[in-house]
């Protein structure tokens, strides 16, 4: 399955901001974030489709999902 | 000493003695909506002799405390008709707090026409006429050098600019920075009430006060060091924030479909990366020459927020440069290039009006046809008269309400009269109940709920439903109010919202400051004392209920992407108040 993946502040040190992936089906984003090598550590906020999701949860063809390092603001 | 003062613009007469004793122990928030529920007639005109504007530092100011430094202005608002606290960074407060200033207070209303200033030294309080050269449109940068020239460059300043001489809704009260830039006691109008008194200026000195005294020193350092790890130790306290300052928050609403966009028509937008908190971050750092990419707004700052914002040679444009003001320019109003936002966040500080109030109003007047979409020259053109002001800018000065009436809209985003910000409550349900029900009108600040729905801080809630929201909102919003009496920046609550030590950290400082033993429970309480008080206030101007609720046309236009309407039931919105 092919899904596109965001990356946002400091993640974007990785990769681009924004790219199509292609993973086995149902992987989950844990398996995104291993496959990206991304610090899992530094992942605080994830949405897929713009819904809060966690790490288990697993992905769909077409999914977006969007990572975030924690931030804050007001 | 605990000084009390008052100045009484009618007669001109100057009243300091001790902080009246049922204000001991109160600071910030807590004094000054105390203080305008006791003695302000709550159905008195705001800009009228009976309104009152009083400002105090927080109890914590003055101290060694981290982030410490926020001042706290109250008076009844000429926008709302409510209660109003506004928070602010600068100077006043740490200056205050040193001189043993627990308040300052403008009454009355002079008979003429002249505009004052009121200087407080060390020496007492005095008042002068305010010379021509910062009246009659003089902008805000500009009177600050001319006031640094004449009063000394280290004194703090407060400031009515050209929107306040002119008691426009929207005028805020405009505070010298460390840098001799701006910092706003942002929302509700509170310039306007500055004007109407005819103060264009107050100078504090705190040449030759003493430091603020600390009944046991020992335990309050103690305390500060543990609360200075808690922030910095916390990745969006101690590096998040300074980075990428609140502007980061655009991919993220974005993202989550909450970013109000095109009049609160859409919820998302694909040009969001024009105006991105990293976009901000790699620009400052690209131009380089005056920008700065962390800075704090008053001394003591170590989460540095706030940023220097330089043009494509290098050059200041502004600081203090916030999401909020991006995304009601970027996304609501539709301004795609972020140098002519930047401009207009110039001109809006320079001229003092709310930065979230003439945005909303601006993409409202687009929606209603006075303003094209997107145009950033116009509006920098209309921001730029309210200093005159022409009709169109008086108009838009009166903020979102009242624009939207003269448009004949219906999507007028406001509650009690004051603009919606950055966060659309349809898709953000947690932040809905707060615009709603805090006694300030529609303002994020007052219960940040934000935090727990999107940024996962402090608790997560799912932001699309209506689970556990309430409790999350009267939660917020009672902590917020405690937080606002200490003088502590709103900002420290993401360092110590998951770190039980950084709380009782900041408890025990006032503890140690003020020789007591105040516990979490009574901090709970000091917020909940003073949100009763302010709906008090709002209660006696004739506020109900049915005041607390959000624009109609939330609860039948949904709102892409994920198509989401406003449904809380008016039961349940009142809950929330029910403590
Ligand atoms: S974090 Fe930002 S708003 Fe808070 S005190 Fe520092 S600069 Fe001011």
């Amino acid at each position: 399955m092919t899904i596109t993946v965001k990356l946002f502040a400091t993640l974007r040190a990785y990769h681009d901001k924004i790219f199509e992936l292609a993973m086995p089906e149902a992987s989950t984003v844990e398996a995104v974030v291993t496959h990206l090598e991304l610090p899992a550590n530094d992942i605080a906020i994830i949405m897929i489709n713009g819904r809060g999701a966690k790490m288990d949860a697993k992905l769909e063809e077409g999914d977006v999902l969007a990572l975030f390092p924690p931030v804050g603001g007001g | 000493m605990e000084q009390f003062i008052r100045v009484d613009m009618t007669t001109q007469q100057v009243t300091s003695g001790p902080l009246p004793e049922k204000y001991v122990g109160l600071g910030g928030r807590a004094l000054t909506s105390n203080f305008v529920n006791d003695e302000v007639k709550p159905t008195c005109h705001a800009l009228g002799k009976n309104n009152k504007l009083i400002f105090a530092p927080g109890l914590l100011s003055g101290t060694s405390a981290p982030n410490s430094g926020r001042l706290s202005v109250g008076a009844k608002s000429p926008l709302t008709g409510t209660i109003k606290e506004c928070n602010t960074g600068g100077l006043f407060s740490q200056k205050m707090a040193k001189m043993g200033i627990k308040a300052f207070v403008v009454e009355g209303k002079p008979a003429d026409d002249k505009f004052y200033i009121i200087k407080i030294d060390m020496n007492g309080v005095s008042i002068e006429e305010a010379p021509e050269s910062i009246l009659g449109g003089c902008g805000n940068y500009e009177a600050i050098q001319i006031l640094n020239e004449k009063y000394g460059a280290k004194v703090g300043i407060a400031l009515a600019g050209p929107a306040g001489e002119h008691r426009l809704p929207s005028a805020n009260i405009s505070f010298k920075d460390p840098e001799s830039n701006i910092r706003s006691a942002g929302r509700g109008g509170l310039g306007a009430v500055m004007g109407s008194k005819n103060v264009k200026a107050i100078i504090i000195d705190d040449a030759g006060a003493k430091p603020v005294p600390v009944a046991d020193p020992e335990k309050f350092r103690a305390a500060a060091k543990i609360f200075a790890k808690a922030l910095l130790d916390h990745p969006v306290a101690g590096q998040g924030l300074a980075a990428y300052g609140t502007d980061v928050l655009v991919n993220i609403l974005n993202e989550a479909g909450g970013l109000p966009a095109h009049n609160f028509t859409a919820g998302r937008i694909d040009y969001n990366d024009n105006f991105s908190g990293e976009t901000m971050n790699a620009l400052i750092t690209e131009r380089g020459g005056d920008g700065k990419v962390s800075h704090g707004c008053h001394p003591g700052c170590i989460i540095r927020c706030s940023q220097w914002y330089p043009d494509k040679k290098g050059k200041y444009i502004t600081s203090g440069f916030e999401y909020e003001t991006v995304w009601g320019l970027g996304a609501d109003a539709g301004i795609k290039d972020f140098d002519a936002i930047a401009y207009i966040d110039r001109a809006m500080d320079d001229v003092g009006v709310d930065s979230i109030e003439i945005a909303v109003a601006v993409a409202t007047a687009m929606e209603g046809g006075l303003i094209p979409w997107g145009d950033g020259e116009a509006v920098l053109q209309i921001v730029k008269d309210m200093a005159k002001p022409t009709p169109l800018a008086r108009i838009i000065a009166g903020g979102c309400a009242i624009v939207g009436k003269l448009c004949g809209l219906y999507r007028v985003p406001v509650v009690k009269d004051q603009a919606i910000p950055a966060y659309d409550p349809r898709a953000v349900k947690g932040i809905g109940l707060t615009y709603a029900t805090t006694p300030m009108g529609a303002d994020h600040t007052a219960g940040y709920c934000i935090s727990g729905n999107i940024l996962k801080v402090g608790a997560d809630i799912d932001p699309l439903k209506k689970d556990g929201q309430i409790e999350y909102a009267r939660a917020m919003q009672i902590g917020t109010a405690a937080v606002d009496s200490t003088g502590m920046c709103l900002f420290v609550y993401f360092g110590i919202a998951d770190n039980p030590g950084g709380y009782q950290a900041l408890i025990d400082m006032i503890n140690a400051q003020y020789g007591i033993n105040l516990t979490a429970a009574d901090v709970d309480k000091l917020g909940e004392s003073v949100l009763k008080v302010e709906r008090d206030f709002n209660k006696r101007a004739g506020f109900t209920n049915a005041h607390d609720r959000l624009p109609e046309f939330m609860e039948y236009e949904p709102i892409e992407p994920h198509n989401v309407v406003w449904d809380f039931t008016p039961e349940e919105i009142d809950e929330v108040y029910n403590f």
